[in-house]
């Protein structure tokens, strides 16, 4: 097959899927699921295809969608370079494994055709947003994973607390999403093209530098919706409700870098708006802190790993705004973070499957007798999160930190670097509370290990964690950094040895808190009640909107009430009630009436 | 003295057994009277129908139309009588009375 087959045979295929199931296959549920999966295999294979094609950019087919002659033309088409190629590898291999892990995990879910569906229909809305050359198309796919996450986040739509987050995350992505699409126009106006290509070209010669920084900033939105930064972080926690392999497909691997890819997209206009670019950093920098913190006294397992989540991003984002350089260190760690944070999701999914959904730490311990293949895979993705030295994630977030140095970004460096002390801590915290020690309930006591659907994208996650860093392995998928032992020993300096500080104290410190504990030594309110953010936005949304809402109620009240409901009811009832002397229930009353009405009106004509 | 017949002794005519019908239909409780003194109202207006078609005289000839539409009402009327009297027969089914007083339920 040509390129061009292939990219649309990726875009299409899931979307085919979805609503095959939708519309025909719901209540075979479980050839909807292998459908499904089958499907993702095989976009898999075509997207190795595309890969093995090499990077280069390649024209292809476009579909035009709206012509508006010469002012705009707005097509659904495919930016094929290395970039998207490669992340679309991610994509499509982190999501066949989820699927796989769903078949296990959603065996006896009563709406598993339903969620393979959404699944499908997410892979389809992400491959939208990877392929896509032009803002109007990233835009529409944007708003799609947006609809899909809020399916999955939802599934479990029964329980309220599913329900309010699927709520919670679709509006508090909206907040982004506007200032996205603000973005966007400014941008059009101030090159006249969305499309990244022509916008590259133009962007040098865009006077109004003060108006390129806003456009800058109000795309920015759209990634911190999306991303989950600061300050619309709020909504990733609670995204948990979900099923677990969902938590790691979009709320670890993809989705939430969706951001950091669209700021990679885009990081020429990033490069040409200083002041924006030092916003970014800074923003993904606090997030990065601010969440390691959060993450600190977090005692459900979903929630430790949604807060490294976010710090992670946090890390990507911060490096978005340091240029060319940047942009490829940050791309590199959501490559690396892909796929120990999924291995980390999916490996905790299999602990609640294993303890009967329990997701609190301090009702599991000792797991790691119970669930070895779980217990050393999790510990792999752990290893990498906290950046212990050669495996991946330590080479990419090397990358990002040595970036932020090189560029002088002291600040964010530092910030950065408090975080590297954080991550390592709160890690060894969670696996010494729940694999380590005794079992502290009776769920942990008779957990045992989970069938060979669920540990094979385990193993499989766990290769990549320890070794998608090497260029054996990242040349041909991310053409965009890849780890360089040579480099490290060389110029071995300021950032490796803080960062192995970081890592020996934060150990230690959590060995030496958590080993052998019951209950948290430590108790720190305001990182257990987030900083307290949530509540103060809720306070902001009651002030505001209560107000809004009780004058809406005095004018329904008062002003609507009694003019469009009250007074034509009052004229009805009042006519209706004269008119009813006549039904008297005679036909000959009635006859009477009709003959003198007759009478008058022949009278009436006449005079 | 032998008079001749005017528009006007028609129309008299036909006006009496208007009201005679008009009468009927108010008074009388018998339902196929009732019926019976609307078919003699509409046989009133045939009456009329016909006496200004006879008179209508232009060129030497009536005018047709008057006829024309006569036999129309007829035909309707003929319908009208099989679907009043199936209603009768009907409502005395259910009611066993044909006197309109006594069916009176549709009211406010």
């Amino acid at each position: 097959m040509d390129v061009n087959t292939l990219a649309w045979s990726v875009l299409l295929l899931p979307l085919i899927v979805a609503a095959t199931i939708l519309l025909g296959l719901k209540r075979w549920s479980g050839l909807s699921s292998l459908v499904s999966t089958g499907s993702a295999l095989l976009t898999l294979a075509f997207c190795i295809m595309l890969a093995a094609d090499g990077d280069k950019a390649v024209d292809t087919a476009s579909y035009p969608w709206i012509d508006l002659a010469e002012h705009l033309t707005i097509t659904i088409g495919f930016q094929l370079d290395g970039l998207s190629r490669g992340m679309m590898l991610i994509v499509t291999s982190i999501g066949f494994l989820v699927h796989l892990f769903s078949l296990g995990y959603m065996k006896d879910d009563a709406g598993k055709s339903r969620y393979f569906a959404a699944l499908s229909l997410f892979m389809f809305s992400m491959t939208g947003i990877v392929l896509a050359d032009n803002f109007v198309m990233m835009f529409i796919f944007w708003e799609l994973v947006g609809v899909s996450s809020y399916l999955l986040i939802g599934h479990w739509f029964e329980k309220a607390s599913a329900a309010d987050a699927a709520k919670k995350a679709f509006l508090t992505n909206r907040i982004g999403d506007f200032g996205f699409m603000a973005g966007i126009l400014l941008v059009w106006v101030l090159t006249g093209s969305i499309y990244f290509e022509e916008i590259k070209t133009a962007v040098g010669g865009v006077a109004n530098v003060g108006l390129l920084n806003i456009a800058v900033l109000c795309v920015f939105c759209g990634a911190i919706g999306k991303s989950a930064q600061l300050p619309l972080h709020i909504w990733l926690p609670d995204a948990m409700e979900g099923p677990t392999p969902v938590s790691a497909l979009i709320h670890a691997a993809t989705m939430v870098a969706a951001g950091v890819f669209m700021l990679a997209r885009v990081v020429f206009l990033i490069e040409a708006a200083d002041m924006a670019a030092t916003v970014i950093t800074w923003i993904g920098a606090l997030t990065a802190l601010v969440a390691a913190l959060m993450a600190l006294q977090q005692n459900d397992i979903k929630r430790i790993l949604a807060y490294s989540t976010l710090s992670q991003l946090g890390y990507m984002v911060m490096a978005q705004g340091m240029g060319q350089t940047g942009s490829d260190a940050g791309m590199f760690h959501l490559y690396t973070h892909a796929f120990f944070k999924a291995l980390l999701f999916l490996g905790a999914g299999a602990v609640i499957y294993a303890c009967h959904h329990e997701q609190d730490i301090w009702k599991m311990g000792g797991l790691r007798k119970k669930l070895p293949i779980t217990f050393t895979t999790f510990a792999l993705g752990t290893a990498a999160l906290i950046a212990v030295p050669f495996t991946s994630g330590f080479w990419s977030k090397e990358a990002i930190l040595e970036t932020a140095l090189h560029e002088k970004l002291y600040g964010p460096y530092v910030l950065a670097m408090i975080v590297a002390f954080l991550t390592p801590f709160y890690m060894t915290r969670l696996v010494i509370v729940a694999f380590f020690g005794k079992h502290r309930t009776k769920d942990a006591d008779h957990a045992h290990e989970v069938g060979p659907i669920m540990w094979v994208p385990l193993v499989i996650l766990a290769v990549m964690a320890a070794l998608s860093a090497y260029g054996f392995i990242s040349s041909p998928l991310l053409a965009r950094g890849h780890a360089d032992p040579g480099h490290l020993f060389s110029h071995f300096g300021l950032t490796a040895i803080l960062s192995l500080t970081g890592l020996v104290v934060g150990v230690g410190a959590a060995i030496f808190l958590y080993k052998g504990k019951s209950k948290d030594p430590l108790s720190i309110p305001l990182f257990r009640d987030k900083f307290y953010l949530d509540e103060l936005y809720l306070g902001m949304v009651r002030l505001f909107q209560d107000s809004v809402a009780a004058f809406l109620d005095f004018v329904d009240r008062f002003v609507i009430d009694p003019l469009v409901a009250r007074f034509p009811a009052g004229l009805a009832l009042g006519a209706g009630s004269v008119l009813r002397v006549f039904q008297v229930g005679n036909v000959q009353s009635y006859a009477f009436f009709f003959g003198v009405a007759v009478i008058a009106l022949i009278l009436f004509l006449i005079l | 003295m032998e008079t001749a017949l005017t528009l006007n002794h028609f129309l008299f005519v036909s006006g009496v057994l208007f009201a005679i019908g008009l009468a009927g239909v108010l008074v009388r409780r018998n339902l196929i009277i009732i019926f019976m003194c609307l078919e003699l109202m509409l046989a009133a207006a045939n009456l009329t129908l016909v006496a200004f078609s006879r008179f209508n005289v232009q060129d030497g000839q009536p005018n047709y139309d008057g006829q024309v539409l006569l036999f129309f009402i007829i035909t309707v009327a003929a319908a009208e009588v099989a679907v009043g009297l199936a209603i009768i027969v009907a409502l005395f089914r259910t009611k066993e009375t044909t006197d309109v007083t006594k069916v009176n339920t549709m009211k406010y």
